[in-house]
């Protein structure tokens, strides 16, 4: 019977050479019987006798017989006669309980960011069809909903965004102390936490966020020339000299939960080490993430292929700092590498790209439900409301639709473990649907899943310890 | 695993189940922690389980479908029969005595 390659994508790191399983996602290291076996086969398919003898001069016929085994066994390799099943859509087996519900507190912001989603050239919502702010009755309909939603789940994350999150801070007060009467009785745990620009954060608010233990995430695009490009006021104004004092007084305060920026990179912004280097190093946020601008393609500040070939080389550069840090036993605090890392421990395997319509939905200011933040207010992606429910039957034709065996695009990447076609809202922005897979970053993709592999591999040849704090 | 090592949660539970296999018994099998009792098809000579020399099933010596329903009750090899717990329980309800009846068989598609 002979014997075939599986899918895989092999991979260095350190002294080792490993293999990323697809669909599975488990990583193994190859010995070097393994990794001869997996060459020959490269070449065609050979039968376990062919192998064993081709790979006689080096070794004996049970060294090559046991390695056939075990490959077999993770699905490295298969007979031609039994290939791997193709995968089914189908949908979760149990239903997934709500972990996590973002409020859109409010739809206006006290910025004019030119590259947004919510209110530039790419909107989804019209922001005038709906509430401006969302009241305290739809906030605490949402924090019922959200305990009704979840289940037997110890914990429960509710996160506050916006349009600009503290321009509705009386209620967000309110909300939080009501989610945690709630939780009380019931034995939960409520984790909140909220984005904002910063521009708002003053000593009261900074009280409630220290007193209650609010996780807080900052938009920021780096050092002043880089802010003011497009987080700017609606005279054009930018908002740099203003956040900063803020963000300072915040981190100093601030101690018990990390305090994050995130980035959003655009064409005209992409030297992510020198953003990373003033977000970390001078401003002192415990960590950075960046995104890509969400964006149609013709936009000015989309970033073109030559800048997804500059991002990667930064996102390379900062990858190889946050292994030497970690090899050296010191942190760093680029989370995109930290995030894939335990992504790629825990051996995510992803029928979705995110949580979006299964364990996190977004409720919008007049209490309609959506897929998550970014699509809540939109009529075509909503998925019930706080005052009625989850409409169940359209979150199943949902997760039917968007299952990745659905998305004949990916079948044949190695990445799609992790990737999953990537964001909806990406997609709907770039191609008009949720269901496209997101072909234009494809190969930025590929090259980033690699790197994090690379240094994963490292690690675990070089500090396996380092690994364990994601078991 | 003597030449691959798991490295991550995914290979290390992929791994486990692969010490509970099914092994066969020349390889000596897993440590054997009680009275050994066969079970299931695989020690009973019954031709037909096989494919055929051409790599086809039309020349086995017993019609496929009596092989389908050998598989579906008393044998551990995951065959592909129908799923008869949770959406064809009735699937052999024409079929009263295989030797006869083999083409009452339902076809299931899934």
């Amino acid at each position: 019977m002979n014997l075939r390659r599986g899918e895989f994508h092999s991979f260095h790191g350190g002294d080792g050479r490993f293999l990323y399983l697809v669909p599975s996602a488990a990583v193994i290291r190859l010995d070097d019987v393994s990794e001869a076996v997996l060459e020959t086969l490269a070449a065609g398919d050979r039968s376990a006798t062919e192998l064993a003898d081709s790979l006689g001069s080096r070794w004996s016929v049970d060294a090559v017989r046991s390695s056939i085994d075990e490959l077999l066994g993770m699905r490295a390799i298969h007979t031609i006669a039994a290939p791997p099943p193709k995968p089914v859509a189908e949908k979760p087996k149990r239903r997934i309980p709500l972990q996590t519900l973002v409020l859109n507190v409010t739809s206006k912001c006290n910025l004019s960011c030119g590259y947004c989603y919510e209110y530039g050239e790419d909107k989804i919502v019209e922001a005038s069809t709906k509430p401006r702010f969302m009241n305290e009755e739809t906030a605490k309909q949402s924090v019922d909903f959200m305990f009704s939603e979840a289940g037997e789940s110890p914990t429960v994350n509710l996160t506050f965004f916006g349009g600009e999150t503290l321009l509705n801070f009386k209620m967000l007060k309110s909300a939080l102390a009501y989610a945690k009467e709630r939780a009380e009785p019931l034995g939960k745990q409520v984790n909140a936490s909220l984005t904002t620009n910063a521009t708002l954060l003053r000593e009261e608010i900074i009280d409630w966020i220290v007193e209650n233990d609010v996780g807080v995430t900052v938009s920021i695009d780096g050092a002043r020339e880089q802010q003011d490009k497009f987080r700017v006021f609606s005279n054009g104004m930018g908002s740099y000299d203003l956040v900063v004092p803020n963000i300072k007084e915040l981190l100093r305060r601030h101690r018990r939960r990390p305090v994050g920026a995130r980035v959003t990179l655009t064409g005209q912004n992409l030297d992510v080490v020198s953003i990373y280097k003033h977000l970390y190093e001078e401003l002192g946020f415990w960590e950075v993430g960046f995104a890509p601008v969400t964006t149609s393609w013709q936009r000015e500040y989309a970033i073109e292929d030559a800048g997804f070939r500059q991002l990667l080389s930064g996102f390379q550069t900062l990858a190889a700092e946050f292994l030497d840090s970690a090899l050296a036993g010191k942190r760093h605090g680029f989370s995109n590498v930290r995030d894939t890392l335990e992504e790629i421990h825990k051996g995510m395997s992803k029928a979705y790209p995110c949580g979006a319509g299964l364990g996190l939905m977004g409720v919008a200011t007049d209490g309609d439900v959506a897929l998550c933040h970014r699509f809540a207010g939109s009529d075509e992606h909503k998925l019930g409301s706080v005052f009625s429910g989850v409409d169940h039957s359209r979150q199943d034709e949902f997760l039917m639709k968007h299952h990745i065996a659905n998305k004949t695009d990916c079948s044949t990447c190695w990445a799609r473990p992790l990737c999953a076609g990537g964001c909806y809202h990406e997609a709907h922005t770039r191609y008009g649907s949720t269901v496209e897979p997101n072909l234009h970053y494809c190969e930025w993709i590929r090259a980033w899943t690699n790197t994090c592999l690379e240094v994963y591999g490292a690690l675990a040849d070089k500090k396996p310890e380092f690994l364990a704090q994601f078991d | 695993m003597r030449h691959l090592t798991p490295i991550n949660q995914k290979a290390r539970r992929i791994e486990s189940t692969l010490e509970q296999d099914v092994v066969a018994l020349q390889q000596g099998g897993p440590p054997q922690t009680g009275p050994h009792i066969p079970l299931g098809c695989s020690f009973v000579f019954s031709p037909g389980w096989e494919v055929d020399s051409s790599g086809g099933t039309a020349g086995l010596c017993q019609p496929v479908e009596r092989d389908l329903f050998d598989c579906h009750l008393t044998c551990f090899w995951p065959a592909h029969v129908p799923d008869l717990y949770n959406y064809a329980p009735d699937w052999t309800a024409k079929c009263a005595s295989a030797q006869k009846d083999w083409r009452k068989i339902d076809l299931i598609f899934p």
